[in-house]
């Protein structure tokens, strides 16, 4: 069977807007978390989200190929042109290849509430511009990411809630390692402005720790009271192995596992034998064993239920050999749709490097993340063989195992 | 609003907001053929034009609208009949 491979990465986020950036952002343990002053006046009971910066695509872009971009989609082109550049892939090599995109993406809100709101003022759908249908669909990424860049391959958009990302990158292996596609652009989005995080602000949900906001995303930590939402895009370019050497591409590691699975009960509360066979299946499908991962890319949010199910699970699973785990989202907060992508790209990087990043504000253990191996501090060390978890409203679970690359 | 206030927001806004090349705007290129108007970019259009001359493009109007001298007769007669 085939072996996938990653041959570039890019990303746009609350700690860095390049991979450069990110990766020193992780080694340092550096949070992205800050408070939009405007969230509050609005009505949140949280005004904590990780901040990213607006691109300008002005100069990138033509106007008809910008135009139907919706937040989330600019931050994916960011992210994905330095995956591209990163990849060696220009458009020449797009115009005359079949590459597919895969993106996972699972809200546009601020594009429907702002056509909404023009209709109900000027009362005619008319005056709301060619944009706007382009950027309010949950398509928006994949959609437009194609046309920007002549895709002739499998176009679609995951959406998975808090999963969508994970398993976008599961289905490009999967479209890859059956021989369905030589290379798959995937990847994961967020919106980040207000319009789209109230309903989700109402589950009560969110930290409340204004006084400290870089504090507020605190993983398995006991104290922890709640997730930091947050976004931007992050894009991974899968290829075949054999179709990437041909090519003369530089492998970056490989993605050797996917396993899946869906909880079958309560909507947002997790359960943790779901994530147990999610987990079980990639290490699994990698051809491995628990005691062979070396690191875990918690999915862990900063819930008090959350992260307490994903420590069972992870104990139930890892008990014997306790790899190391942290949470990065203790420093970007809960990137959401974007999450399972982004996550790949911090792991990668942190196995390119040779370090794990920490699960920083975890200062108190509770009894259930106090029976694992959690990196509170940078830990200078090789990674050979990683999993990443995502799980999502609804039951949705994904993860991940990712190898190093040392030459098959 | 006189002829030249007209000529002068309409080609400001299909430079600063449509992004045509100033240098191609003359009277006689072809909206569609010189100037690259697709379907698309009418759709904003008719809302750029609602916002600066207060009124709204019916499609059917401009059907025998060609070129931009086309568009400034047509945006001229709108605006004089909405003063009167």
């Amino acid at each position: 069977m085939r072996r996938v491979v990653i041959t570039g990465m890019g990303i746009y986020s609350c700690i860095g807007e390049n991979l450069s950036d990110v990766c020193d952002s992780l080694f340092k343990g550096v949070s992205g978390i800050g408070i939009e002053a405007c969230r509050t006046e609005y009505g949140y009971r949280s005004p904590l989200t990780g901040i990213v910066k607006k691109p300008n695509l002005k100069l990138l872009l033509d106007r008809r190929l910008r135009i139907g971009l919706a937040e989330q989609a600019e931050y994916a082109f960011m992210a994905t042109k330095e995956a591209l550049d990163n990849a060696k892939i220009d458009m020449d090599y797009l115009e005359q290849n079949e590459v597919g995109i895969l993106y996972g993406n699972d809200s546009s809100a601020k594009a429907v509430i702002n056509s909404h709101t023009i209709i109900l003022d000027k009362k005619d759908t008319a005056l709301i511009g060619s944009g706007a249908i382009f950027q309010s669909m949950n398509s928006t990424v994949s959609m437009n990411l194609s046309v920007i860049y002549k895709l002739k391959g499998v176009n679609m958009t995951i959406s998975a809630a808090c999963a969508s990302g994970s398993h976008a990158i599961g289905l490009g292996y999967l479209f890859i390692k059956n021989s369905l596609q030589d290379m798959v652009i995937c990847g994961g989005a967020q919106e980040t402005n207000y319009l789209s995080m109230g309903s989700f602000d109402a589950l009560g949900a969110f930290s409340t720790r204004m006084d400290a906001p870089q504090k507020a995303s605190r993983p398995f930590d006991a104290g922890r009271d709640g997730l930091v939402p947050s976004g931007g895009a992050a894009t991974l370019i899968l290829e075949d192995y054999d179709h990437a050497i041909k090519r003369g591409a530089t492998i970056l590691a490989e993605v050797s596992g996917y396993g899946f699975s869906s909880n079958g009960d309560h909507i947002s509360q997790p359960k943790n034998e779901g994530s147990f066979i999610a987990m079980s299946r990639a290490v699994k499908d990698a051809g491995l064993q628990a005691k062979d991962i070396d690191y875990i890319n918690a999915h862990a949010t900063s819930t008090p239920l959350g992260d307490l199910n994903e420590a069972m699970a992870i104990d139930s699973l890892f008990g014997e050999t306790k790899p190391f785990v942290s949470s990065t989202k203790s420093m970007t907060g809960h990137e959401c749709w974007m999450a399972g992508a982004s996550e790949i790209v911090y792991s990668t990087l942190m196995m390119q490097n040779s370090f794990i990043a920490p699960n920083i504000n975890f200062e108190n253990p509770d009894e259930y993340s106090a029976k694992l191996n959690i990196a509170d501090k940078t830990i200078q060390q090789n990674i050979d063989v990683l999993l990443s978890n995502s799980f999502g409203f609804g039951g949705t679970n994904s993860a991940l195992v990712i190898k190093k690359y040392k030459g098959f | 609003m006189t002829r030249e206030e007209i000529e002068k927001i309409t080609n400001g806004f299909l430079v600063d907001e449509i992004e045509i090349n100033p240098e191609i705007l003359l009277p006689e290129s072809s909206l569609k053929n010189d100037l690259g108007i697709d379907s698309l970019d009418f759709v904003d259009i008719v809302v750029i034009v609602e916002h600066n001359f207060k009124f709204k493009i019916k499609a059917e109007e401009m059907a025998s609208v060609k070129t931009l001298k086309d568009f400034y007769d047509y945006l001229e007669t709108k605006v004089n009949e909405s003063n009167k």
